[in-house]
């Protein structure tokens, strides 16, 4: 809007204009200032051109470390929707007191620290752990079992946090469903497994994809949880991209992978806003 | 699949209901283990036996280095609270009043710092501290975390404007109050509740904020994450637990007072 119109409109949009565009630039100085230069050093450092994107290609560790993330991220997607599914299921079908608790318990889940949480996974599992003597006291196994520090730690750790952010935008998106079809369904004589198959759930899958994708794009970039369940075996591409940069100090190399991570996700988040709201997904 | 029947609200038991209280077990389970672990009188990693004791709470409140990363907490929380809350509710009247197309897209730029994966972040601000001198300082994580903490605010309080009709603003212009006057008196009141919501999820943001904190603060600056972050590296310190436990009793009161509040508002 031109500066003409916005006095013509009254002195108060001038105001809001400056409102609307101080935080802006703020963010544009300091955080797409700083975001951009990666991407720029992920082609100049070492020295001009694309030899950081040649390692891709090349170098069997970077090859290594994206083949784990990508396969932890998809077991941890399809753990997160499976058990998110059914979670958000029972919530539909539950009375209104037990669904307080159990949506309570989702979001109260949410909040708490990925750092506490992976601490108290780690003194449950490890080989001292909760789990291993329970299991070693009551003999049902003679070693510990190593649960952790291993990708089994890093996977229970992932889908432990990544839970409620499935559950919470299945179930807003199972209650949008009209509730009427599947008795319909049922009067004209489909059973409850095929009212199910045939009318539930191709109805819920906009709301499974999107659920799904929130999850991957959460889970790709995770850094916490994996550096300490993983106990430096299995290493996703987060913590990758900090040792080199705090350990070999290779920029140029960190730069490139924080650029393919953050592609990988804008793209991720393109095919989710298909789906669903991004922003309305967004909010805790 | 038989067992997923017709959606309903009879309350007999099935096998989807089984599911979820096994997965409500599954989220509360580290919880379960943090307070007992707590409340070990031994030294180390432990439960307790034979006796309880509050040593490891105690240690929270007398040992020097927790009471510093508690301080430093804070005081970054504060700042980038305060920083974040200016910033996101302006943007939103900016944007509610506005309503251009243009302040649509540029909300989509405002949300970026929840999308970005941290490890990006971390990073771009290493890099970009270094070179304006803000590392391991005060201001430094606070701008950051300002940024982190501005899209939720930007969210809540649009969410809470949207029910806010723009005339009023108007109305009170055209009845004699300076922009200024029609923002404090009459807009900014009803907006009260999402401002201060937005404002907790700004400072738990901060407060939470690992990864970052671990790239660009050293010794001058050790927010609780830093400190937790090298107690797990080296000896796991049974405190940790104590810290673990009282966070996670005030998570669910404040979801606990949020949750009671808006059953008492739809009654």
């Amino acid at each position: 809007m031109s500066a003409a119109a916005a006095t013509s409109a009254g002195g108060s949009e001038r105001l809001y204009w400056l409102m609307l565009l101080s935080p802006c630039v703020f963010l544009a100085l300091f955080y797409l200032v700083p975001v951009l230069n990666v991407l720029v050093l992920s082609f100049t450092v070492p020295k001009p051109g694309l030899a950081n994107y040649a390692e891709l290609a090349q170098n069997g560790a970077v090859q290594r470390v994206l083949w784990t993330t990508l396969r932890i991220g998809a077991i941890t997607t399809v753990l997160a929707l499976g058990i998110g599914y059914v979670v958000a299921y029972a919530l539909l079908q539950c009375g209104p007191r037990e669904r307080q608790i159990l949506l309570g318990i989702v979001v109260a889940s949410f909040w708490i620290s990925a750092l506490i949480r992976a601490f108290a996974w780690v003194a449950l599992l490890q080989s001292k752990g909760l789990v291993n003597s329970i299991l070693l006291s009551t003999g049902l196994i003679e070693s510990p079992l190593s649960l952790v520090r291993n990708e089994l730690g890093v996977i229970i750790g992932m889908v432990h946090y990544m839970l409620p952010y499935a559950i919470l935008p299945l179930y807003t998106s199972l209650r949008g469903i009209d509730d009427r079809l599947v008795p319909a369904a049922r009067a004209l004589g489909a059973t409850p497994g095929q009212a199910f198959r045939w009318v539930f759930l191709p109805l819920s899958l906009p709301g499974l994809i999107g659920a799904g994708v929130i999850v991957m794009i959460f889970s790709l970039g995770f850094y916490i949880t994996p550096a300490i369940l993983g106990g430096g075996r299995t290493i996703m591409v987060a913590e990758f991209i900090s040792v080199q940069i705090s350990e070999t100090l290779r920029w140029g190399l960190a730069a490139m992978l924080a650029t393919v991570l953050l592609g990988a996700v804008l793209l991720l988040v393109m095919w989710l806003s298909r789906f669903m709201d991004v922003e309305q997904a967004l909010r805790k | 699949m038989a067992a997923l029947g017709v959606p309903s609200t009879h309350n007999g038991i099935s096998l989807n209901r089984i599911v979820a209280w096994l997965a409500a077990s599954f989220l509360l389970l580290p919880i379960l283990v943090i307070i007992p672990i707590s409340l070990t009188p031994e030294r180390y990693l432990s439960l307790p036996t034979n006796a309880i004791s509050f040593r490891h709470y105690n240690s929270l409140v007398t040992d020097g280095r927790w009471t510093k990363s508690i301080v430093d907490s804070l005081v970054v929380g504060i700042g980038a609270t305060v920083l974040a809350t200016g910033l996101g509710v302006a943007f939103a009247l900016g944007a509610w009043r506005l309503g251009a197309p243009l302040a649509k897209r540029l909300r989509l730029l405002l949300l970026a710092p929840i999308i970005v994966p941290p490890i990006v972040h971390a990073v771009a601000f290493y890099r970009a501290w270094a070179t304006l001198g803000l590392l391991d300082t005060y201001l430094g994580l606070i701008l950051i975390h300002a940024m982190k903490g501005l899209p939720f605010v930007v969210l809540t309080v649009a969410g809470t404007l949207a029910n806010v009709d723009p005339r009023l603003e108007q109305a009170a212009r055209s009845l004699g109050a300076n922009p200024r006057q029609a923002m404090g008196w009459v807009v900014l009141p009803q907006i009260k509740a999402g401002i201060i919501a937005g404002a907790a999820f700004a400072f738990i943001t901060s407060w939470d904020e690992t990864i970052v904190a671990l790239f660009v603060t050293s010794r001058a600056v050790t927010t609780l994450p830093r400190r937790i972050w090298e107690g797990l590296a080296d000896n796991i310190d049974p405190a940790i637990a104590a810290l673990g436990t009282v966070m996670i009793a005030l998570t669910f009161a404040a979801v606990a007072i949020s949750t009671l509040r808006s059953t008492a508002a739809k009654a």
